[in-house]
This record gives C-alpha cells, sequence and structure tokens, in this order.
C-alpha cells in the first residue's frame, strides 16, 4: 500500500478517534497536505472532516499545506519512528518536508494536527 | 493513616542577581554532594522530581532544584511588566551562581538541561573551578533552530499550549504517556513570553562555539549525555562539541528525547546513576 493510500483512510481513522475530535472542536480550516506528489484536500469543520478529496483540483485555495515525501510519510508512520522520523518539525529540520502559507492555524492547534497527521501510524 | 509525602522539601532563597533582588522557589531532597539541577526553557523544577525521590541518589546527594528567575513559582523581579524578559549568558551565569552562594553550598555538581545543558558548558569555561563535576544534558555549543520563535508569544495563539505542542516532538515516542503529557503539562504553564526569553540566550546570545575550546576537564570533570530523539540537540551536535573538549564523557541514551529526567525517569535513572556514581 503507498503512502497516499494509507492517508485515504484519514476519514474513518478520525471519525472514531473522539479525544481527537473533541480536541479540534474550535478548528475550522481548509488545508492541503501533500503525500509524495499526491495532494489531499482537507475542508476540516468543528475539528471533524467535512470535507476529503484526493487529487489535484484546479485553483483550490487553502489556509497553508504540509507536504512530505513518501520517504518521509512513511517513515513517519512506522509504529516506532526512528530518531529524527518522528514528529513533522523533525522532518522539516532534515528538508523532507516543509509548511506554507498562513500558518496561524496551524500553529494555534498544532498539537491537534500533529496527531492528525499521525493517525495513519502503526495501520497498514 | 498516614500522610503518603514525597521526600521533598519547598522552600524560597533570596538573591541578587546581578544587582537585582529575587527571591527564588527551590526543592531540596537528600544529604551529602550539593547537585544543583536546571530545568529546561519555560519550564520549572518539576522536571527534576524523580530524581529528587530516588533514594540512589539521594543518599549520597543534597540535590536541589530550584526554578529559574521568571520560572514556576520563583517571584518575577519588581518591575517585571515594565520590560521583556531576555535571558543571556551573561544573566543565566550569574542566577546559577547567586544561588550556590545563597544556599552557600561547597563546590557543587551542576546538572542542567537542554539551556541548562548549555550553561553548564559555560559554567565550565568560565568557573570551572567553583564545581565538583558538572553534568550537561541534550547539551550542545549550537544548534540548528528549527522553528520560529516570535509564535511563541502573540496574542492570536495560546502561548503554552504551542510552546508543549512545539516540544512534544522532542519527547521520545517510547516514553510512558503519563510521564509524556506531565512534561507537556509543566509547559502549558509558563509566564508569557517566558520561553521565548529562554530562547533568546539559546538561540542569539549563547554560541560557544569557539569559547568550548577553552574547557579543561581536569579542572573539573564534564559529562554529557543526549537522548537519540533530541531532533533540537541531536547526538550529533553534542558529539561535535565534546570532539573540542578533550577529556568530556559523552553518552547517547536510547530511546530518550529532550527531557530525559521527566519523560522517561526509569530510562534515565539507567544512565544517570553510573555517572553520579563516578562523581561521588
Amino acid at each position: 500500500m503507498s503512502p497516499a493510500d494509507r492517508f485515504a483512510a484519514l476519514p474513518e481513522l478520525l471519525a472514531t478517534d473522539q479525544d481527537l475530535l473533541r480536541r479540534g472542536r474550535w478548528l475550522s480550516v481548509e488545508v492541503r497536505v501533500e503525500i509524495g506528489a499526491e495532494p489531499f484536500f482537507l475542508s476540516i469543520s468543528e475539528g471533524a472532516l467535512k470535507g476529503f478529496e484526493r487529487g489535484a483540483r484546479l485553483m483550490r485555495s487553502t489556509a497553508f499545506s504540509f507536504a512530505a515525501t513518501d520517504e518521509a510519510w512513511t517513515n513517519y508512520w512506522q509504529p516506532m519512528p526512528a530518531p529524527g522520523w518522528h514528529d513533522l518539525f523533525a522532518l522539516t529540520k532534515r528538508g523532507v518536508a516543509s509548511m506554507n502559507g498562513d500558518l496561524r492555524p496551524l500553529l494555534q492547534n498544532l498539537q491537534y494536527f500533529k496527531d492528525l497527521l499521525a493517525l495513519p501510524r502503526g495501520r497498514s | 493513616m498516614a500522610p503518603k509525602l514525597d521526600p521533598i522539601v519547598g522552600r524560597y532563597v533570596h538573591a541578587v542577581i546581578e544587582g537585582v533582588p529575587h527571591r527564588l522557589y527551590f526543592e531540596e531532597a537528600g544529604q551529602g554532594i550539593p547537585l544543583v539541577c536546571l530545568h529546561t526553557a519555560g519550564a520549572d523544577n518539576r522536571q527534576f522530581r524523580h530524581l529528587l525521590t530516588d533514594p540512589e541518589v539521594t543518599r549520597r546527594f543534597r540535590v536541589l532544584a530550584f526554578d529559574m528567575p521568571w520560572h514556576g513559582k520563583s517571584t518575577p523581579p519588581d518591575g517585571w511588566e515594565k520590560s521583556e524578559y531576555r535571558l543571556t549568558t551573561q544573566s543565566y551565569t550569574a542566577a546559577i551562581r547567586a544561588f550556590c552562594q545563597a544556599m552557600e553550598l561547597d563546590k557543587p555538581v551542576v546538572m542542567g538541561c537542554s539551556i541548562g545543558g548549555r550553561i553548564v558548558l559555560n559554567l565550565a569555561i568560565a568557573h570551572a573551578s567553583e564545581f565538583r563535576a558538572l553534568i550537561a544534558l541534550e547539551a550542545a555549543d549550537f544548534q540548528q533552530p528549527w522553528y520560529d520563535t516570535t509564535w511563541l508569544h502573540r496574542p492570536d495563539v495560546h502561548g503554552g499550549e504551542v510552546c508543549a505542542a512545539l516540544i512534544s516532538g522532542l519527547i521520545a515516542p517510547q516514553s510512558p504517556p503519563t510521564s509524556r503529557h506531565e512534561t507537556l503539562w509543566m509547559y502549558m504553564q509558563g509566564g508569557p513570553g517566558v520561553f521565548k526569553g529562554d530562547l533568546y540566550f539559546y538561540r542569539v546570545d549563547g554560541d560557544l562555539r569557539e569559547k568550548v575550546k577553552t574547557i579543561d576537564t581536569k579542572v573539573c570533570p564534564l559529562y554529557l549525555l543526549t537522548g537519540e530523539y533530541d531532533f533540537s540537540c541531536t547526538p550529533d551536535d553534542t558529539r561535535r562539541t565534546a570532539t573540542h573538549i578533550p577529556g568530556a564523557e559523552v553518552t547517547i541514551m536510547k530511546e530518550l528525547g529532550h527531557f530525559p529526567m521527566s519523560e522517561n525517569p526509569a530510562k534515565f535513572r539507567g544512565y544517570i546513576l553510573p555517572v553520579l556514581e563516578k562523581i561521588s
């Protein structure tokens, strides 16, 4: 299963995570996440995924994006990730991930996004 | 039934730091060689509570952990509301020496973590003869920044929550969830702008890359211990620093991150007890 295929399960993973939904209840935002070359568009509403689209969309506007290589996501989602591959900022520091756009909603809800993007961890 | 009490006593000591009166909170336990513990940026002395309650440590060491000025229960200096807090190499060094003098400690061991580890290097550079031994946890002479500190103190981002979320990634994934979240809880409670002010020392004022070459470990032994999951101060940062300090002992700690004493006390114990054994 490719990293993008694993990420495609995000709606089901979030829907069953009541704690993460609770913590994200103040958050509504449009986000682009790139899994390798494949973009995903997340419409987050009060912490839940109102929309989740896979693949390029012409002129789709988002508040911010988080992109990482297939290698980065593969390592990040290991059940016990290796040192230097275990956190989003570890990935950006080593140059295999980047964040762009208006980062305010990301920083306002940073633990939520870290945990959201870690949901595929250990699941194949 | 008798109350179940930790063997820790907390008190306040008055000290003058760079001409300014301070009231510093500290906790202590044990007897023997004074061991002064320095917490990480934006945190407080609670990070050392497991060390303070470890009989293997406290039977030989008088462990003292103080809250830095502006941190924890230490009272900020009069007029704090009219200034922006900024830690410097000079002010941090002065605070540690002032605490040791106020407590009349005789050649203490100092152990610091993160910024506490960095300042331990400066103690080795400038004041080695005052100390019995120095232990630097998660320390290097310089580290590459990995985020913009302006996010730490602004009205539209909750300072405590963003500080905790940022540093959460520095905790090893193997660390017990309760210890992880206790460590994060402490980060959520710092005063506004205090973590950012500490990082001024870390990022701007505390580059010790040339100065560490003057450290003489024959005057004062120096131990460097870094967790393998610390991507802020990486094992390579610590090893590189040690190459400039003959006699410095380096240990890379498996399955630990940037907060070894609080994120996984049991694991850290296995690494720090042998060091303390050598010192005692």
